[in-house]
């Protein structure tokens, strides 16, 4: 029994992490947002060169998470939880280049299908290729969502429950990202003469935020090591719950500037938002451990 | 990375699964707070005793089984499922004792612990005073020095001293040297309740039952043999354990996992939709502070420390605890307001927020020691 990461797992996060810290991610979601996918998908072929593609089908589920934990932090733009989590695992390769899909009634849309060299849709017999429709926008300016024409209900398996999990481990790097910059921003940001973070009113919340993603991450790396499909949904839950609040406080703490859209904590309070809902809502999810816990 | 326990733990866990299925009551002893009750659970100590299942973690001379963190989680993790009794000496096993072994003389290790381990002594915690809560080292009880008879005097009044209505003994800090800083100047004592000048007032709880007492202290002799840690250190001393892995900083998963299992089976038996969601919610929190425990015993287990880790933890166990009571109390509608165990352990739950630190003074850690945020600036001080 260790519950610790090992020594490799976190030079893997480490070289990720610093990597993706000097790619300059918010402008590349910047860039991807106004339809300029050219910084993106450079990114994208450096995180495939690392490994990213393969993880699903060549690692466990830690590394996959550890993966979308720092794709969450740094708010890497493109179908990644697709590419990367859901089909590797539905077709049992690797996908070359950038695929996407819909997996509906929980993942309805294709993301991003516009850089897609292939678009598959989800359904009761497997997958097949996708006739992409109309596009939408999406809270989060960098998710452009695309119809695809209607299909049967696409099973809950082993696909569905990686992308769920690596959904929720982006949601906890997007919340210690909204956190950590939160926390710089009250130590700098002086009213009535002191630093607005020696305030009681903004540490408790700032605490709450900790307490909140703490215990939120070893449901997904205990989920990692056991991917039934109540741990993975008390993943999704919590990481969800973590990381809006973590949006919600990092917005409120940082006051009128928080809420501009030139500044970069706009990029992590809408993929947030998005993504709380993406891959099974809360409720979904709720209704699914509640049933398995009933039934047990 | 792996949750596996191993051979030896595996086996660890199903000798005290065994034991405790033959061994626990099948009734609910009756509260500790009442003179019958606190009889029945020193009993209940005494037969953990003889089997060496009341202090699994500590080293064999003292009851023990010199088990490991790991192994102490899966027993507290059994113990609760079993549906055994809450522990009578829970202040002394996992509060004082820690401050015993690190800082206690070898002669006060063989005096204190055998008894304490075996429920034949129990210790009460006196802590607070009247003017002292959050801020406990502005605390003003006195100790002066009686060289003539080798030891200190004590004077003043504690509160809320949790078990000190019934209990053999009694640990907590005075103030030895008035001249020095809030700190500073501070001793540590230990105490029999029966000394002569002690007189004990005990308070009703909440549920009407004296879980806590008032302590006064008239003029009352400590020999130097009580003191623990060197006189003045005591506030050093206090603090040197208080995130301590044995301390209740730890609070093992155990307790809040048996209780979401029975939440579960409540549900089952009283399925309500309307509260579905909330019964999720405050399982998740269980579930969530038991893998989250197996982390925090990794880091332990490889020479890490608690630090200020151990407000993060109560925090959430404290309100982890009244979700559940909270949930259940809801699933049971208009029979939520009768006596019984739910309703017990809604009441004791309401307490988690308040003691061992408010949850407030945890927040502000955490801002503070963890997230580096400024501190403060203080209030006038005495």
């Amino acid at each position: 029994m260790n519950f610790e990461l090992t020594d490799e797992q976190r030079a893997f996060a480490d070289s990720l992490d610093s990597l993706l810290s000097s790619a300059d991610t918010a402008l590349v979601a910047r860039a991807w947002a106004e339809g300029d996918h050219a910084p993106g998908l450079k990114l994208w072929e450096r995180l495939a060169e690392q490994g990213l593609t393969m993880l699903a089908t060549e690692a466990t589920p830690v590394e996959v998470c550890l993966a979308f934990e720092a794709l969450g932090r740094h708010a890497v733009p493109g179908p990644w939880v697709e590419a990367a989590a859901y089909l590797p695992t539905a077709l049992g390769v690797e996908v070359e280049g950038i695929a996407t899909v819909a997996v509906p009634p929980h993942a309805p849309r294709a993301l991003d299908a516009d850089v897609a060299d292939t678009v598959y849709l989800a359904g009761p017999d497997g997958l097949t290729e996708a006739t992409v429709g109309e596009k939408h926008g999406s809270v989060d300016l960098a998710r452009h969502l695309f119809d695809v024409e209607a299909g049967g209900t696409a099973p809950e398996d082993a696909a569905f429950d990686l992308a769920v999990l690596a959904t929720a481990a982006q949601l906890l790097g997007a919340g210690e990202r909204v956190l950590a910059d939160s926390v710089t921003y009250v130590k700098q940001r002086r009213q009535f003469g002191r630093e607005i973070g020696s305030y009681q009113a903004i540490k408790h919340q700032l605490a709450d935020v900790r307490i909140a993603l703490d215990f939120a991450r070893p449901l997904v790396y205990g989920a990692a090591l056991d991917p039934t499909p109540r741990a993975v949904s008390a993943a999704k839950v919590m990481c969800g719950d973590a990381a809006y609040l973590a949006s919600r406080t990092g917005l409120q703490v940082h006051g009128a500037i928080g809420y501009t859209q030139e500044f970069d904590l706009s990029i992590w309070i809408n993929k947030i938002r998005a993504l709380v809902t993406a891959w099974g809502t809360p409720a979904f999810h709720r209704a699914r451990i509640l049933d398995s816990l009933v039934e047990a | 990375m792996d949750l596996q326990l191993t051979e030896s733990e595996l086996a660890f866990q199903a000798e005290a699964r065994a034991w405790l299925a033959a061994n626990v009551p099948s009734e609910p002893l009756p509260s500790m707070d009442t003179a019958e009750g606190w009889r029945l659970h020193q009993e209940w100590e005494a037969k953990l005793t003889a089997d060496r299942w009341s202090v699994v973690s500590w080293p064999k001379d003292y009851h023990g089984r010199e088990a490991s963190l790991i192994e102490w989680v899966i027993f507290e993790e059994e113990y609760y499922r079993a549906g055994a009794p809450g522990r009578v000496s829970q202040n002394g096993i996992f509060l004082l004792a820690p401050i015993i072994f690190d800082h206690g003389t070898k002669e006060q290790q063989d005096r204190f612990l055998p008894t304490m381990a075996s429920g034949e002594k129990v210790w009460a915690q006196c802590w607070s005073e009247p003017e002292a809560g959050s801020d406990l080292a502005s605390l003003k009880s006195t100790a002066r020095r009686d060289d003539e008879r080798g030891g200190w005097v004590l004077n003043g009044q504690k509160i809320w001293c949790s078990r000190a209505s019934y209990a053999h003994w009694g640990f907590g800090l005075f103030r030895s040297d008035p001249s020095a800083q809030k700190h500073a100047g501070l001793t540590y004592f230990l105490f029999p309740m029966d000394a002569e000048g002690i007189t004990v007032r005990p308070i009703a709880q909440l549920d009407g039952e004296a879980g806590f007492a008032e302590v006064f202290y008239d003029d009352v002799f400590v020999p130097d043999s009580d003191v623990l840690g060197a006189p003045g250190d005591g506030w050093r001393v206090a603090m040197s354990t208080a995130g301590n892995e044995r301390g209740l900083s730890l609070r093992s998963p155990g307790r809040f996992c048996a209780a979401a299992d029975r939440l579960v089976d409540l549900y089952r038996e009283r399925p309500d939709a309307r509260v579905g969601d909330r019964v999720v919610d405050a399982w998740l929190k269980a579930e969530a502070y038991r893998v989250y425990t197996w982390g925090t015993v990794s880091r332990l287990a490889e020479g890490g420390e608690m630090g200020a880790a151990g407000s993060v933890n109560k925090v959430w166990w404290s309100e982890l605890d009244i979700a559940l009571h909270e949930t259940a109390l809801d699933l049971l509608g208009p029979d939520a307001e009768l006596e019984s165990r739910w309703l017990d352990g809604y009441t004791f739950a309401l307490s988690g927020p308040i003691y061992a630190g408010t949850n407030e003074i945890q927040r502000n850690i955490i801002a503070e020691r963890i997230l580096g945020l400024p501190r403060e600036p203080k209030g006038a001080q005495r």
